[in-house]
């Protein structure tokens, strides 16, 4: 279970996440939306604290580690946060100087100690899975932006981690590119894995998601399936943004 | 063979033994102990608590604002006076390690902070810690960009290895002099001399465009790992 309590966060003056409490129940995907700068994007890198927070708790599994403003939180219980999730960025940022398969084992041999043989097995096996087991020995500079981004997923899952934190994984790609990349993604959920995701693709919201949560300049405004948030808002500010979507796909 | 190549050909014995011995070991130690000492002065600029900024702020702008002459000269002649003494080639190997030091620190800084900021992101997100994602991510991105302007240094310090002469340390340059003071033949001696340290250049230019292959791998648009 992953769970955000009363999280704030400022970037200087700016009170970018205001209180914020989220809680995910394993195996759900959950899509947090809402406007440029609503801070879907700062809290989703609250979880593996990528993002530090100023005040409130981040629980992943058995680790739990609070903020009150005092100093940067312990360095193991850190380590052990961030083992538990792994995470896929907008642009990709695949290890450019190592190639596909190089980059799904770099963790398993850097920070897991793991051996050669049976990293590279585990990379290869998670390659064929998102179908880029065909490029294992290419350098990422020549592949397409969806291909980036499907050894980018391969690379976040091979710790079998806990949640599979998602920032905007299809905005840098164009529609017929992303859909390989929702595919993916969509097959993930099927198979029960923990994801959260930051987008404005209504597309990955609406197909993949069974939780909504709509932030507003850093206040969870309302969450719910995407049937309701996406048909029948309960909050005039969701209402609006929904709206301004429509037309852009249609929610399944 | 006339007279002029057949003095070339004399001294050449000499003049190379003085670069193998003192040339190339002065040259290699200084580059060495210089770039330990730029990437520690990097480090401290990039992440460093401030006094220690402070003091390698004041390092780079002292060596980089004075003549390197002038800093052998000072450790060679002056510290002497204050009871400091060192022989000829750990003084000239002590005044060009702090010169390379001072100025590799700048390229390295330059282009550690070249490396994108999602890449230590990336390297976070998969659970490395600081010097895993240092050693792992950053710095053989880093050392791509670097190749070209370290060994520009790297030239530089060759040919500057000649001022060691002036500490008394018989390297090529004090070899030639040796040599034309009793030949008087300058012209024929420092030809050769200045053909010798060109083809010792060349040899470590070749060697750069080696390096800058090995690190580019990944920006060949085709094919997979060498």
């Amino acid at each position: 279970m992953i769970r955000l309590s009363a999280i704030d966060k400022y970037f200087g003056e700016h009170h970018v996440l205001k209180g914020v409490d989220l809680t995910i129940a394993e195996g759900s995907v959950t899509a947090l939306i809402g406007p440029s700068g609503s801070g879907k994007s700062t809290l989703l890198r609250c979880v593996n604290l990528l993002e530090q927070p100023q005040a409130g708790r981040v629980v992943v599994g058995d680790t739990s580690i609070e903020f009150n403003g005092s100093g940067r939180p312990d360095r193991l219980a850190l380590q052990a946060l961030r083992r538990q999730t792994g995470m896929v960025f907008q642009n990709f940022q695949l290890f450019p100087h190592r190639t596909v398969l190089e980059n799904v084992m770099e963790g398993l041999l850097t920070v897991q100690k793991w051996s050669r043989t049976r990293a590279r097995e585990r990379a290869l096996e998670l390659l064929c899975k998102v179908g880029m087991e065909h490029k294992a020995d290419a350098w990422p500079n020549t592949l397409s932006g969806g291909q980036q981004q499907r050894v980018a997923i391969a690379r976040a899952l091979a710790p079998s981690p806990r949640v599979l934190l998602c920032d905007e994984p299809t905005s840098a790609l164009d529609p017929e590119l992303s859909g390989e990349v929702v595919e993916v993604l969509r097959q993930l959920a099927r198979e029960g894995m923990t994801m959260l995701m930051a987008t404005h693709d209504l597309r990955l919201a609406a197909s993949i998601a069974n939780e909504v949560v709509f932030l507003e300049n850093g206040a969870l405004i309302e969450s719910g399936t995407p049937q309701r948030i996406f048909k029948s808002p309960s909050h005039p500010r969701t209402a609006e943004f929904v709206s301004t979507l429509q037309g852009v796909v249609e929610p399944g | 063979m006339p007279d002029w190549l057949k003095l070339m050909w004399d001294s050449l014995p000499p003049l190379l033994y003085a670069g193998v011995v003192f040339t190339v070991p002065l040259t290699l130690l200084s580059f060495a102990c210089g770039l330990s000492l730029g990437f520690v002065s990097a480090l401290i600029r990039l992440y460093g608590a401030r006094p220690l900024v402070a003091v390698v702020r004041f390092y780079v702008w002292l060596i980089r604002g004075t003549p390197l002459l002038v800093q052998l000269f000072l450790i060679f002649y002056g510290l002497p006076k204050v009871g400091i003494v060192f022989d000829p080639f750990p003084a000239a190997l002590i005044g060009f390690s702090l010169n390379i030091g001072a100025y590799t620190s700048e390229v390295i800084r330059a282009v550690i902070d070249a490396v994108p900021k999602g890449q230590w992101e990336a390297a976070y997100s998969i659970g490395m810690n600081w010097t895993q994602a240092m050693r792992r991510t950053i710095l053989p991105q880093a050392a791509r960009i670097a190749v070209p302007p370290l060994s520009n240094t790297f030239i530089s310090l060759i040919k500057d290895t000649s001022l060691a002469a002036v500490l008394t340390v018989p390297e090529i340059f004090q070899a030639a002099q040796r040599i034309a003071s009793v030949t008087y033949e300058p012209l024929i001696l420092y030809t050769e001399t200045a053909l010798i340290y060109l083809l010792f250049s060349s040899v470590l230019s070749a060697l750069q465009q080696k390096l800058e292959v090995y690190f580019g791998q990944h920006m060949q648009r085709t094919g997979g790992p060498a």
